[in-house]
């Protein structure tokens, strides 16, 4: 297990002050102006070295993404974009950073946006975390006063502002190009790619996203160095990690871990057990409701890191570990986010809006049985003209719960059809 | 009739920000580089939702439209496309049910049950009183803590059907129990105690 030392979150559950003066006495902001003393590429070269790869889900090598900005500043300013619109279901990791840790994510955003030579960062949150908006503004107000952003950020040299943008309830928004578009006050609907952010996003300016998490452990990395970070985790899928552990356990929690860590150690050590025991598991969703389900046989050995998960068909994604035991209606379950993905689908490309609507409905109708065995099938191949079909992932993301459901539950859907066609032959019958 | 159900046919006449709101909406557009005004039209929504009783008039899209130089359509296609823009009235207390997985594995459905029980309302509906009104609403991003019932702006947590009246019977009263989990975890700690982090815990 993780020791308390080597975790960056201590004060992940609140206990201590989130403000400035508590955030000192972790080691937030000290020192801020030597850490950008190392030089834009430096940092850059630094945060590549870590190993760190984005935490918003798709576990792009942050400081390869950084790399991408231009070295010169043109016309066009550049900008860093927090996307703090965390919403993809069981996934709320970045709330505990934003209500508890806010200054992380500030220094973050200084260092982050030096190295990538803006002078300006959004934070775009998700417009019901009312609250946690609150918090961070007043964090952002302490951080002004103190003169760590402004005109001379932390004494740098740097002029560096951040600016805090609340959403109003749209899960595409957790899409980069969704998100630009909404914090340029439209629609949240994606843009094609390329060009890319990095070339023309915010306001057609050189920008990058990164997720709160990357952003937030940046400072970290850097003062305890590269190799510190490197050093825990696995190869390729490096450092700590906030997992977020929901649905059918003992006691689900939210827990800072070593990347690579055993799916039921993690269960078992942090979050109470499966309810019932270990061999009570039913499925593991584990990265979110993005990533395909795993059944219990493939989740007694499993590893929670992107390349391990990606090998079993599904992914890390966001962290979000969501737990079914055998009470669970596994195919309600799924049908449930099979509407979530409907409900927010962004309605601009057909195969997604058209597409995530009739996944529903079948989805619907396998719950009860109300279908012919067939019809498993024509589900099947409609997820396949949805995934990849569409500009942005929801599509894929909307077809992968899917393809999990059939590829591990077919026959859990045959027996329901097969009960249902006997129960209506019964009924005619009688 | 409406154009839109969503819209509510009884409108004001006129709308405008209030003084203090006036300069909120300043401080707001200045965030913002020149010309990207557009860029505060959610800000600017929710600031007039706020001063409204919660939802937002026509006359107000149309006093924001103006005042950030964009088409009226454009200001109506964003309070539409967002879900958290209301444009018809809705009661004292908003009630917004998550019921995504996360939150249904942990009971939802009995959260929802209880708040049917009390005021025979389901998704979108206000009860008679006119004080309450349910909304089934999509991952509110708190799934270690669910099922979780957004009320206004606060999110209570880790309810059942028992936990779930008592936060109405405190609501009825006009004294909300205090935000957060009703099972007294600080956070997202595990309940009963938190298996990492203990050493830093300050004493109580």
């Amino acid at each position: 297990m993780l020791k308390d030392e080597d975790r960056i979150f201590t004060n992940l559950y609140g206990w201590m002050d989130s403000g400035l003066a508590g955030a000192k006495k972790r080691g937030d902001w000290q020192n801020t102006a030597k850490l950008l003393k190392l030089g834009h590429d430096e940092i850059v070269e630094r945060i590549k070295a870590s190993g760190l790869r984005g935490r918003g889900g798709a576990g792009f090598p942050t400081g390869l993404k950084w790399s991408f900005m231009p070295k010169e500043v043109g016309a066009r300013p550049h900008y860093l974009v927090v996307n703090a619109d965390e919403s993809e279901p069981g996934t709320c990791k970045d709330r505990d950073i934003i209500r508890h840790e806010p200054h992380k994510l500030l220094e973050g955003c200084l260092v982050a946006g030096f190295a990538m030579r803006a002078h300006a960062a959004y934070i775009y949150i998700r417009g019901e975390f009312v609250n946690e908006a609150r918090r961070l503004q007043a964090a952002i107000d302490e951080a002004y006063d103190a003169g760590l952003l402004g005109n001379n950020a932390a004494k740098s040299g740097w002029k560096f502002d951040i600016y805090l943008h609340r959403g109003a309830g749209a899960y595409i928004c957790g899409e980069e190009t969704a998100l630009i578009e909404s914090l340029e006050g439209k629609k949240g609907q994606p843009r094609l790619k390329p060009p890319f952010p990095a070339g023309a996003g915010l306001y057609g300016c050189p920008t990058t996203v990164n997720n709160v998490e990357s952003i937030a452990v940046t400072p970290t990395i850097l003062r305890r160095g590269a190799d510190w970070f490197s050093g825990l985790g696995k190869e390729n899928n490096t450092g700590t990690k906030l997992f977020c552990i929901s649905g059918h356990v003992n006691r689900p929690c939210n827990v800072e871990e070593e990347m690579g860590i055993p799916l039921r150690e993690l269960i078992e050590k942090h979050a109470g057990g499966v309810r019932g025991g270990w061999d009570n598991l039913l499925a593991v969703i584990p990265g979110g409701s993005s990533t395909p389900l795993m059944p219990q046989s493939v989740c007694n050995t499993m590893t929670m890191d992107f390349d391990a998960l990606k090998e079993a068909g599904t992914g890390l994604g966001t962290a979000g570990v969501i737990v079914m035991d055998k009470s669970t209606d596994v195919v309600k379950a799924i049908a449930r986010l099979s509407y979530f993905y409907k409900h927010e689908s962004c309605g601009q490309c057909t195969p997604c809006r058209e597409g995530t609507g009739w996944m529903w409905r079948m989805m619907e109708r396998l719950v009860r049985g109300d279908a012919e065995i067939h019809e498993i099938e024509t589900l099947e191949q409609v997820t396949r003209q949805v995934e990849g079909h569409t500009i942005c992932a929801l599509g894929d993301a909307a077809a992968w719960p899917i393809q999990g459901l059939i590829k591990h539950f077919r026959p859990e859907i045959e027996r329901r059809i097969t009960a249902h066609r006997t129960a209506v032959a019964v009924e005619a019958a009688e | 009739m409406s154009i839109d159900a969503r819209i509510a046919d009884d409108q004001p006449d006129s709308f405008a920000f209030t003084r203090e709101n006036e300069a909120e909406a300043k401080r707001i557009i200045a965030k913002y580089p020149k010309g990207r005004q557009a860029s505060a039209v959610m800000p600017l929504l929710d600031l007039a939702q706020r001063q409204h009783d919660n939802w937002i008039p026509m006359k107000a899209i149309e006093m924001i439209a103006a005042k950030l130089d964009m088409a009226e359509i454009r200001v109506l296609e964003v309070a539409t496309f967002y879900t958290m823009f209301n444009l018809k009235p809705v009661g004292t207390y908003f009630l917004q049910a998550c019921t995504t997985t996360p939150c249904w594995l942990r009971g939802s459905d009995n959260m929802m049950r209880c708040i049917k029980d009390r005021y025979g309302i389901s998704s979108g509906e206000t009860s008679e009183c006119g004080r309450f009104t349910l909304l089934e609403v999509e991952c509110l991003g708190a799934c270690v803590n669910a099922p979780i019932l957004q009320v206004n702006d606060d999110f209570y947590e880790d309810l059942d059907y028992a936990s779930t009246g008592a936060l109405l019977d405190s609501l009825e009263a006009g004294s909300p129990l205090p935000v957060g989990s009703v099972t007294g975890r600080s956070g997202s700690e595990a309940d009963g105690g938190a298996t990492t982090l203990q050493e830093l815990k300050p004493a109580e």
